[in-house]
């Protein structure tokens, strides 16, 4: 007991479910509110008159509960501390309550407010709501408190703390503590070793190939082993010894492996069998001192089951931990944690099946672990396997933290022949295993790096579902869609729309100084993913058949039918890339890369035949006939002129309108007459380049048509523009006159910076684009360019349409970012999934 | 838009009577407005030999489009009607019928109080519509006017001239004549059948339409050969129209966003609703041949996966024995169709209690199907392509593991024995393959072999000796409970 002035310190756990247990009158409500915060604690009181009206019906007591531990069960699922205001004094309460920590693998912890009988009755006696309270009540709780006293930590409590008298309570304080496993101050960097099963020299090769000298790194970085250090290989004490050494000297953390966790119950005397290698280390140990075998009970008895580590990126165990288990402390999460889960079954060889936890693992930290042996460390689901197997004869593997980069050394031998051979576990990737619907389905939140949290629909990721399940290439192929562009500012030039002026200006007031303007193709959208080879693809992308890549659409479909026909694009390209030595200068085996493939006429031919084409047709049909009956009207002195004016000038729109879609139409036979104008390198292995410089983007595009041979790949002109400069802006806005002029789509402005911030730090458009006046025909309708349709055209609202291309441009840039930095597919498909359910927005089609 | 009618005449009965019986004077051009532009009647020739009334609607199609834009996409009956581009400008639509009715609605109720006699009088007339958008093409053009007496002369206009390969519009330039038919008569046939022949309406079909229709038909339409036809067009787009402003509007945008037709990708339901109405007979052996064998199974937690517009949950509630039926599909617009079409709003609590509804999608594994007995896969696979195949056997054979599943899928080789489908065509415009017995049944082994199933076959339909069923079916039965890697 501490001094009595100073009263009794109460260590409380951050993350716990607090059970205060005290006779009514006891003080548990005024202790809960000293000593927490008014939302961590739920009353039964409370809950009794959420559900009745009356705080004190006793009739309402079952639904109270049930409403105080949804409550209470709810906190807990989202990490947050709970204290439980109730008597709690019987054991069939509290048993509850216990039940409850458990199932969201917090610790129970108890507060008792033993007081005496007496003041629990003043005090009732004194509020007019308890007033009438029974004494008996007060008798049989006090009875029943003094019973329950001895049995609270076998009932499950890991914390009890029991505060005699009123003066004990008044004094009392709460102090919080961590948790063990919480580390998440510690941010390495970090070398995380994976099992090592007593492969000493192994380990001190590694140790050294990771710059350790000594166990001490000169940059100060932190080893973290997850466990398995002993048991079947050669010197399980040289690793103990080197091990320990580092954890004491705060070079090294540790967590405990299956293995230790038996052998640590050898030390202790209990009974096991000395299977599965441990034969070996008893036998080592044998030499060893009793000083140093009393050094390592120690050690293995303190050692933590699992850390959360690095602000709550990293999770580091031995045999893996879903989500719900991180940092948080029960006996299942501690065997989850040394032995993963099983099926139940056994195996041929006569071992449990292992229940493959990492392929349902879906949690933003990286878990990364040993146990099982798998011939390489691949990423899973943000999960990362380090057991290579070293004392089976594979290697001892290390990944470095944050670099995420693994380094390795092989096994100088055989030391322990396996039951079983060494096979992958960790399915994913290669197997075409499908993505869970839960990535994707409903309202969702996607956190991206350059714009925080974007929110999706339930309607529009619905649509999204349809065209991604019907319709989507294989998603291993999509890892990226386009995002929607805005239009510029409407002008106020006479005669015109949209104009390039407003383009200038909007990135001016942004504070964006240098663009370019990249000339539109108008063809259609293309995304061509492109591997050195199908070696590649099925290495990266885990697709096999042959496929080298994909060619897709605005909304993720096969631009082509024809599977061999976008082989024979992707050939060509595959062709010009290498002439160019692109795979070595960016050192990949596949690109991505934004494009506009033409002619339009090549895909859109169901919408120009059954809408352009059509008005075409019919306006074709209709206006000569109508001009000719209006002349004949005239002739006999008809006052129609006015009627006559207005259709002849209809039957010029007309014509001007069948024109200006004619452009973007031409036959193709094959490949004969298609072109492909790449305008950004989007990604390559381990890099976005969503980032790099339109200039230096454009330098390299260019060099890859000038070495395509096959007359496929088309240069996009451009010019350079000085917002600021007023002749520049003047040569800017006469080069896309001269362009639209002779029917050109238009160009799109964009920052040469490419990512770019304005002075508030939000993200600038990365493009604008400013279209044609007879291109926009196609757009308006025929007669949009007539003064009084303009007028009523000038009066549309580009808010939410910058609004969307923002937010799909964030999206965009997120799956292109998680594409280069290796993460699982689902958290790439998550991304890409969102630009097409913005895509089905409510947002004015013609913008 | 545009359409002339003329007239012959002799001094004793002059052509110019048009302008009585249309109440509108051959001299002066006269203009009205209507709710979308202004619609001109002038006389472009007014002799006693030969006169014709023209009819222009000056069409505003900026209004047309932003009328409907203040309630959103959804402000417009019909998808066309919401784009600047359309056809409605040139096209004799709904929009002219209407002008036509209102411009002329003494005409076409035969009232001339000047001159009594002369509505009643047959004359020679003349029609021309420059540009007639005809779903159907001339045939159905003929097929409508020719039984009325009309002489028909029905030219499809090109697409572009300088595309000769697009080959023709959906545009007819059509001219019709006859000696027999009173000009009321020729204004209600032309009210009634240029909408059907469009397809398509600018206002919402109300209920009193079919009254309309009962009395602007009075007298040919019953007798028509083509009266279901006219009837179901001039009607039945009631439902479809509020449809599409309300449901596909998701879809409509992504089709949008990739310059594709909608109908190219909101195809999950058949356009043709009669056609589903009574259900072809192998519709119905199939969905028999299901539930023997799920019976046979003794499933009673059934998933029907690819539901559609929830023909076989219908079957199944049927059966007290099926105690849970899941119906999934990836379609929003086929699930509000098969909760229509089940009622579920109005199905008691414990007949619905035994039925759920939702969206779903067999690319992706899918927590909320493991533990069912069974699973029906029917007409379900040759939607996806090829290179997607293995992820939906993954979700069902991996992941959901239902004790039994069934697929269903066409038989190519039987497609020869369809006398209406040409050779080498897949029996839907979304079948994605066809398999032959052997390809279907080296597939249905694989998978079994992978995922621990063992599979039976049976034939659905007339098992025709040489090329076998229309249908085949694969019922796969689990015999390893647990698979080590079922997730």
């Amino acid at each position: 007991m501490t001094d009595e002035t100073q009263g009794r310190v109460l260590p409380v756990t951050d993350l716990s479910l607090v059970v205060l247990i005290g006779a009514s009158g006891s003080g548990k409500s005024t202790f809960a509110r000293r000593h927490f915060k008014p939302t961590e604690v739920i009353s039964s009181d409370f809950c009794r008159g959420l559900v009745s009206d009356d705080e004190n019906d006793q009739g309402a007591t079952r639904d109270a509960f049930d409403v105080l531990h949804y409550i209470a069960g709810k906190r807990l699922a989202a990490g947050r501390r709970t204290v439980v205001d109730a008597t709690s004094v019987q054991s069939d309460a509290r048993r509850q309550l216990i039940d409850l920590a458990r199932q969201y693998d917090v610790l129970p912890i108890a507060i008792v407010l033993d007081v005496p009988e007496e003041v629990c009755a003043e005090r009732n006696a004194a509020r007019t709501d308890r007033a009438d309270m029974p004494r008996r009540v007060i008798h049989r709780h006090t009875r029943e408190l003094r019973r329950s006293l001895r049995h609270l930590e076998r009932e499950g409590f890991r914390k009890v703390h029991v505060l005699r008298g009123v003066d004990e309570v008044e004094h009392a304080t709460v102090v919080t503590e961590k948790r063990f496993n919480d580390l998440t101050h510690l941010t390495g960097p970090f070398d995380i070793i994976g099992d090592i099963h007593g492969c000493s020299a192994e380990l001190e090769s590694l140790l050294a190939k990771l710059g350790y000298v000594d166990g001490v790194h000169p940059e100060g970085r932190t080893a973290v082993f997850v466990g398995d250090l002993v048991d079947r290989g050669p010197d399980s004490p040289g690793v103990l010894r080197r091990v320990m050494a580092m954890v004491k000297s705060g070079n090294a953390l540790c967590v405990p492996g299956n293995h230790e966790n038996k052998y640590g119950r050898y030390l202790r005397g209990r009974k096991v069998q000395h299977t599965h290698g441990l034969a070996e280390t008893i036998e080592q140990m044998a030499g060893e001192s009793e000083e140093f075998l009393a050094e390592v009970r120690e050690f293995l008895d303190g050692l933590v089951s699992h850390y959360v580590l690095d602000g709550g990126r990293l999770v580091v165990c031995h045999a893996g931990l879903p989500e719900k288990y991180h940092g948080r402390t029960s006996g299942r999460v501690r065997s989850h944690a040394l032995y993963g889960d099983t099926t139940g079954e056994t195996d041929e060889f006569g071992l449990p099946v292992r229940y493959p936890w990492a392929e349902d693992y879906r949690g933003r930290a990286a878990v990364v672990y040993g146990h099982t042996p798998v011939p390489e460390a691949t990423w899973l689901n943000n999960t990362i396997c380090l057991d290579t197997g070293a004392v089976f004869g594979g290697k001892l593997t290390a990944l470095r933290w944050p670099e995420r980069e693994l380094a390795e050394v092989p096994a100088e031998r055989v030391w322990y022949e396996p039951t079983k051979p060494l096979r992958s576990e960790a399915p994913g990737g290669q197997d075409g295993r499908p993505l869970d619907l839960a990535d994707v389905r409903g309202r969702r939140v996607v956190e991206t790096r350059h714009q925080g949290r974007v929110a999706i629909r339930e309607e529009n990721a619905a649509a999204a579902l349809e065209v991604m399940s019907r319709f989507a290439v294989d998603p291993r192929l999509l890892p990226y869609l386009p995002p929607t562009m805005a239009p510029t500012a409407t002008s106020h030039v006479e005669g015109y729309l949209e104009h390039p002026a407003e383009a200038f200006a909007q990135y001016k007031d942004d504070g964006v100084a240098r663009v370019v303007c990249e000339e539109k193709h108008m063809g259609s959208r293309a995304v061509a993913l492109v591997c050195r080879d199908a070696e590649a693809a099925r290495k990266r992308f885990g697709v096999g058949g042959g496929t080298t890549g994909s060619l897709y659409t605005r909304t993720g479909r096969p631009f082509l039918d024809d599977a061999a026909l976008t082989e024979e694009i992707l050939d060509r390209l595959r062709t010009a890339i290498g002439e160019a030595g692109l795979w070595d200068e960016l050192e990949t085996d596949w690109l991505l890369l934004d494009a506009e493939l033409m002619p339009w006429s090549l895909k859109a031919s169901g919408l120009l035949r059954s809408q352009y084409a059509a008005v075409g047709a019919a306006s074709g049909a209709v206006l000569p006939q109508a001009l000719s009956a209006l002349r004949s009207a005239a002739d006999r002195g008809v006052d129609v002129a006015g009627l006559l004016t207005r259709t002849g000038e209809r039957a010029t729109d007309a014509a001007a309108f069948t024109e200006a879609y004619r452009r973007y139409c031409w036959t193709t036979d094959g490949l004969e007459g298609v072109r492909l104008a790449p305008f950004q390198i989007l990604a390559v292995q381990g890099r976005s380049l969503a980032g790099l410089p339109h200039d230096e983007q454009l330098a390299l595009l260019d060099r890859l048509v000038e070495h395509d041979g096959s007359g496929l790949l088309q240069t996009t002109r451009r010019l350079y523009v000085d917002t600021a400069d007023p002749e520049s802006v003047r040569a800017g806005v006469d080069w896309w006159l001269e362009m639209t002029g002779r029917g050109g789509e238009g160009m799109v402005v964009k920052p040469v910076g490419a990512v770019v911030r304005d002075g508030q730090g939000r993200l600038v458009q990365p493009g604008i684009k400013c279209r044609g006046r007879e291109y926009l025909r196609i757009i308006y309708g025929p007669e949009y360019t007539r003064p009084e349709n303009l007028a009523r055209l000038r009066s549309r609202f580009l808010n939410h349409k910058r609004s969307l291309a923002i937010r799909e441009y964030a999206l965009g840039l997120e799956a292109l970012d998680r594409l280069a930095e290796g993460e699982p597919l689902w958290r790439v498909h998550e991304a890409v999934f969102g630009v097409l359910a913005l895509e089905s927005e409510p947002v004015d089609p013609r913008l | 838009m545009f359409l002339t009618i003329t007239t012959t005449g002799t001094p004793e009965r002059p052509a110019t009577d048009l302008g009585y019986l249309l109440h509108k004077h051959p001299g002066k051009a006269q203009a009205f407005s209507t709710s979308y532009g202004t619609a001109h009647v002038l006389y472009p020739e007014a002799e006693a030999q030969r006169c014709t009334a023209a009819l222009l609607l000056e069409v505003d199609a900026v209004a047309l489009v932003r009328r409907g834009k203040g309630k959103g996409r959804g402000g417009a009956p019909d998808a066309v009607l919401a784009q600047y581009v359309n056809d409605r400008p040139y096209a004799a639509s709904s929009l002219l019928a209407v002008a036509l009715s209102n411009v002329f609605s003494s005409a076409m109720k035969g009232v001339c109080n000047a001159r009594p006699e002369l509505p009643g009088q047959a004359r020679p007339l003349r029609v021309e519509v420059p540009a007639l958008p005809a779903r159907g093409g001339p045939d159905l053009v003929r097929g409508l006017f020719e039984p009325l007496g009309w002489a028909v002369t029905a030219e499809p206009v090109p697409l572009d001239t300088a595309f000769p390969e697009w080959g023709d519009s959906r545009y007819v330039s059509l001219v019709l004549e006859s000696d027999t038919l009173t000009v009321a008569e020729a204004l209600r046939h032309l009210y009634v059948l240029l909408p059907v022949l469009d397809d398509a309406k600018h206002y919402w079909v109300a209920p009193d339409e079919v009254d309309k229709l009962l009395r602007v038909g009075e007298g040919w339409l019953p007798g028509h050969p083509e009266q279901r036809l006219i009837t179901s067009r001039y009607l039945s787009r009631r439902w479809s129209l509020t449809r599409q402003a309300t449901e596909r509007l998701e879809l409509v945008r992504l089709a949008e966003t990739d310059d594709s037709e909608v109908e190219e990708i909101d195809n999950a339901v058949e356009a043709e609703t009669e056609a589903e109405e009574k259900p072809t007979p192998l519709a119905v052996q199939r969905r028999e041949a299901i539930v023997t064998a799920l019976r046979q199974a003794g499933a009673a937690r059934v998933l029907d996966l690819g539901c559609g517009q929830g023909q076989l949950v219908q079957a199944l509630l049927k059966d007290p024995a099926f105690t849970e039926i899941v119906g999934v599909d990836v379609s929003m617009r086929a699930l509000t169709i098969a909760s229509r079409r089940l009622k579920l709003d109005r199905m008691g609590e414990r007949q619905a209690s035994r039925v759920q509804l939702f969206q779903g999608s067999l690319a992706y594994t899918d927590a909320r199907l493991k533990g069912y007995d069974a699973a029906v896969l029917s007409e379900v696979i040759e939607h996806l392509d090829l290179p997607r195949l293995p992820a939906l056997e993954y979700a069902v054979f991996g992941s959901a593991r239902p004790r039994t599943v069934l697929v269903t899928t066409p038989n190519v080789e039987y497609n020869v024995r369809w006398e209406s489908l040409p050779a080498g065509h897949v029996r839907h415009g979304d079948h994605r393959f066809e398999w032959t017995r052997a390809e279907f049944r080296a597939w249905a082994e694989a998978v079994a072999e992978r995922h621990g199933y063992a599979v039976e076959f049976v034939a659905v339909g007339p098992d025709d000796p040489e090329v076998g069923p229309p249908t085949q079916m694969a019922v796969f039965t689990m015999t390893t409970p647990k698979e080590a890697k079922a997730a």
